[in-house]
């Protein structure tokens, strides 16, 4: 009998009916670990031993998870999947880490990151590429990749993850699990390595939007750590997913999903993934939602992807800046301290980061800063006013996660197509507003799963997650995992 | 000629029980790496937390110079890369200063000059490095404790203008009891940025800047040496570069440290782990409550409503705490003139003698009333009342309790002095009759009387006596 497959209701049936222990779980989970890690490599480190000071009465008592290696574990290693950072072990917990702990929630390992998160491939990290458990030639997407794969493989009911631009919705989508960041704030980022500050959330991958509900209803609250963070609401977000969303109003933008723009497309997947995008609105709408196509405006969707790296670049060759192996980390050699912080930094990152990292620097140099940086800030200003206005007479956006299946390794994509720069790109915009923000399983185009995407308004996370659980119900692909025969 | 233009950037670590942006105890501590917590270390994953009595120390000084303070507290990162900055950022404030275009009060050779302040900002002290042969130890403690720099505009004209203001500075900071200001514990450093132009010019020269200045000694040095640096190139007909030099005390003279070319971008920008603070109206009256009257202030009192002299004024207020024991004298009916020769004679003499703060003496306002009171009633000479102050201050007891113990009692009785007196004025027949000459034999008989009673016998009332029976004869 196998329990890691199974949602965390399930899980927790058998745990209190003593059909099984939470020993008896870890080591399922860290076998099916091991067992996938030679083919997927989805974790950076797996943990020896069953570990539990907390056996209480939550409701993820007891049960493993995973967490990406970019969350603070005291005395575990933590590399960001990066070389620079291959040797460090922290001496303070991430929040989210700490909660977890104290809810009496098994850490069964650290999952592979696009170095730093800072990547939508899942195939940078240093202890090499993830890859998709629906399909061993393709990708799972990043930056949580071994987080969303290690769900996807039924290793563990859920992990956790971080999201800057839809580095948990993406994987999700392309793993056919449910990838969910609430509003900004209400999970603390403390013990995340920051990334880019303002756009960084901390999420979850699950097999159902209850589990989701779950998980966040665990992390979420006021940390004195992250000033940044929101008081708790008080709410229960796993007791309001039944209710009625009869009127509810969803739009959907023209400008990404209308068939009639990609009328010459010679992609296949890309038109039936907007077909089976089409289906969905159709039983959205039988199960009591409205659905409508909204214009919301070519020139700032066309931004999202300029504005998304500006401000994301440019925070984080501030954020990572620490990393210089002075303090921790690989230390560089040199007769200098420049010339070691150089070395360091040189060895340490791949060529994608310091592209990165320049691109950053630039943004935020003296003489470009007003046009790059702070015009950026403008653009997602504006960005954001858009949405608010559509959150006056909408409830939520329901958009395409992707436009297309998870793509093949060294598959090159048309950046500057509709598709890349805005069906692939759009997610940002719950970045950008700190908007909740839910991707769920809608269904497969060639055996691969494909996802849509709810984003409701800031927070409304029980709003967004009483929808993505309804409209979960009625596409009926809750509990999806892809196990290998 | 030259004329010389001054400008100034002080930092002053605050006092707080923990650092600006982390839980870590803020303090002076001998034992290197102690106070550290991860924040300060800047291990990946760490945020801020600001701390709120810094603000709060920081609005207090932004207010007494005279600021104007947003309604928002902001921090900004400026960044660099250099092992004292854990982070590689530091976190301060460009956009929006706690406190912007404030002035203050200062007075040079008694004339009274108004110092103007650029602004003044909250930020974070950098890590401690000790550079030895071939390698580097850094010391963590000082790394995030609260540091606020104030900027003045380039308005002073001489050291002594500068030195000036960094004493009236300091005190300000040691009135509002937000920092000790410690240059020997690095608490209070100085940037000094220097440019001469012809005499009378209205366009400022090419300005160099000398950075991390620990005393205020070294600052006056400094400076002459600086000028006379660019004195000498301007005088033969060269140009002064825009750059960053470094004073050598050893030598007495500035080295370059970096030129223009050179100068770091620090790519400010928001800090977004730090949303807006609002600084509401009822938090800012309540700090403006906490600001005591200052010295330049309590100067101007003691001499135009007390009628004290400069010199008087000027050492009542060298320390609040001495300042705040006179006023609390003077508030107990303590006449202005003898409360204030009271403390700045003996009782300054005692502080200075024994090292100790006011705070800490024996010797209450209300004692010393008791003790003047005593003399005043003449229960006690003055003389006497001297030697019962040390008794005091020394012995720990009140001055009626002292006076008991040291058995004087002043005879203030006038029969027994009259009988002393005209005992002794029959003994002298001579003496008399010399003072019917125009003699003034007072002192020998005032004299005779104080030998006879031991000191007892209270001089005014025995030299009125004296008077008095010397008249008869």
């Amino acid at each position: 009998m196998e329990y890691m497959n199974k949602t965390i209701d399930e899980i927790r049936k058998a745990l209190d009916s003593k059909e099984i222990t939470s020993e008896e779980l870890f080591v399922e989970a860290k076998e099916k670990a091991l067992k996938y890690q030679s083919t997927y490599n989805s974790f950076v480190t797996i943990l020896e031993d069953y570990q539990n000071e907390k056996i209480n009465t939550t409701v993820l008592s007891g049960i493993p998870y995973a967490l990406k290696d970019n969350f603070s574990t005291t005395g575990i290693l933590t590399t960001a999947s990066s070389n620079i950072l291959k040797d460090y072990v922290p001496i303070y917990d991430a929040t989210a880490y700490k909660k977890l702990k104290e809810a009496g929630a098994i850490l069964v390992g650290k999952t592979v990151l696009d170095e730093l998160a800072m990547g939508g491939t899942g195939t940078t990290g240093h202890t090499g590429v993830v890859r998709n458990p629906w399909d061993k030639n393709r990708l799972i997407g990043g930056s949580s990749a071994g987080s969303a794969a290690s769900v996807a493989l039924g290793i563990v009911p859920f992990a956790l993850g971080s999201d800057t631009g839809d580095s948990i919705r993406k994987p999700a989508a392309f793993g056919g699990v449910v990838g969910f960041k609430p509003t900004y704030g209400r999970i603390s980022r403390f013990g995340l390595f920051a990334f880019a500050s303002s756009l960084d959330h901390v999420g979850c991958f699950t097999r159902s939007v209850k589990d989701a509900a779950y998980v966040t209803d665990i992390l979420k609250g006021k940390d004195e750590h992250d000033m940044t963070s929101l008081n708790d609401d008080g709410k229960a977000y796993s007791e309001t997913l039944n209710n009625d969303i009869t009127g509810r109003k969803l739009f959907y933008i023209k400008e990404a999903c209308n068939l009639e723009l990609y009328k010459n497309s010679n992609d296949p997947e890309l038109l039936e993934t907007l077909n089976k995008f089409q289906e969905t609105i159709a039983k959205a709408k039988e199960i009591g939602f409205e659905v409508e196509e909204v214009e919301f405006g070519k020139d700032l969707l066309e931004a999202l992807y300029p504005t998304y790296m500006s401000i994301s670049c440019a925070e984080a060759t501030s954020n990572y800046a620490n990393l210089t192996g002075i303090q921790f980390g690989v230390r560089g050699v040199g007769k200098s301290i420049e010339d070691i912080m150089f070395d360091a930094r040189t060895k340490g990152f791949s060529e994608l980061i310091k592209r990165r990292f320049i691109l950053g620097s630039y943004i935020l140099q003296r003489e470009n800063q007003e046009k790059l940086f702070k015009n950026a800030g403008r653009i997602r200003r504006m960005i954001v006013n858009r949405m608010n206005e559509l959150f006056k007479t909408y409830d939520g956006l329901l958009m395409p996660a992707s436009g297309g299946i998870a793509p093949k390794f060294g598959e090159t994509s048309d950046q500057l197509s509709d598709r890349y720069l805005i069906l692939e790109n759009h997610l940002v915009i719950g970045n950008f507003g700190g908007f909740p923000s839910i991707t769920i399983p809608s269904g497969f185009v060639n055996e691969m799963p494909i996802s849509v995407n709810i984003t409701g308004r800031v927070m409304e996370d029980d709003v967004v997650l009483n929808m993505a659980n309804k409209l979960e119900e009625a596409l009926g692909y809750k509990g999806l995992v892809k196990e290998e025969q | 000629m030259y004329d010389v233009v001054i400008g100034l950037e002080v930092h002053c670590e605050l006092k707080s029980n923990s650092k600006n942006f982390s839980g870590a105890t803020n303090g002076y501590c001998e034992q290197p790496n102690t106070q550290v917590s991860p924040i300060d270390l800047g291990l990946p994953g760490i945020m801020p937390f600001v701390n709120k009595e810094a603000v709060k120390k920081a609005v207090k000084v932004a207010k007494a110079l005279n600021c104007k303070v947003p309604s928002r507290m902001i921090f900004d990162r400026k960044n660099y890369f250099y092992p004292d900055l854990p982070k590689g950022y530091q976190i301060t404030q460009v956009t929006e200063p706690v406190g912007q275009n404030g002035y203050v009060m200062i007075e040079v050779d008694g004339e009274i000059k108004k110092i103007l302040i650029h602004d003044t900002h909250l930020e974070e002290d950098t890590a401690n490095m000790e550079h030895m042969s071939n390698y580097s130890l850094i010391n963590y403690n000082r790394c995030g404790v609260p540091l606020l720099e104030t900027v003045t505009e380039p308005c002073m004209s001489s050291s002594k203008e500068a030195i000036a203001f960094l004493e009236t500075y300091r005190t300000i900071l040691l009135y509002l009891g937000v920092s000790d200001a410690r240059a020997d514990q690095g608490q209070i450093r100085c940037d000094v940025n220097i440019s001469l132009k012809p005499k009378n010019s209205e366009k400022l020269g090419v300005r160099t800047e000398m950075k991390n200045i620990n005393s205020f000694a070294n600052v006056k040095i400094a400076i002459e040496s600086e000028i006379r640096r660019q004195e000498e190139i301007l005088s033969n007909g060269g140009i002064i570069e825009q750059e960053t030099r470094r004073y050598d005390e050893v030598n007495d003279c500035t080295h370059l440290m970096r030129s223009k070319e050179d100068a770091i971008d620090y790519k400010y920008f928001i800090e977004p782990n730090i949303p807006p603070i609002p600084l509401t109206s009822d938090f800012l009256e309540e700090i403006e409550k906490e600001i005591p009257t200052l010295r330049y202030d309590r100067i101007v009192k003691y001499k135009d409503e007390y009628k004290l002299t400069e010199v008087e004024a000027n050492t009542l207020t060298r320390e609040k705490e001495i300042s705040d024991y006179f006023e609390a004298c003077i508030n107990l009916g303590i006449n202005y003139k003898t409360a204030a020769n009271w403390i700045t004679g003996p009782i300054i003499s005692y502080l200075n003698k024994e090292e100790v703060p006011i705070d800490n003496i024996y010797l209450t306002p209300a004692l010393l009333k008791e003790l003047i009171t005593m003399q005043e009633d003449g229960r006690i000479s003055s003389k006497q009342a001297r030697e019962v102050l040390e008794k005091v201050l020394e012995d720990k007891k009140p001055p009626v309790q002292v006076v008991d113990e040291l058995g004087i009692k002043q005879i203030g009785d006038d029969n027994t002095i009259r009988e002393i007196v005209i005992r002794l004025l029959d003994e002298h027949n001579d003496l008399v009759e010399d003072y019917k000459k125009g003699k003034n034999v007072f002192n020998f008989f005032v004299g005779s009387v104080m030998k006879e009673t031991k000191g007892q016998a209270n001089p005014a009332m025995t030299a009125k006596i004296v008077k008095e029976e010397i008249e008869k004869r």
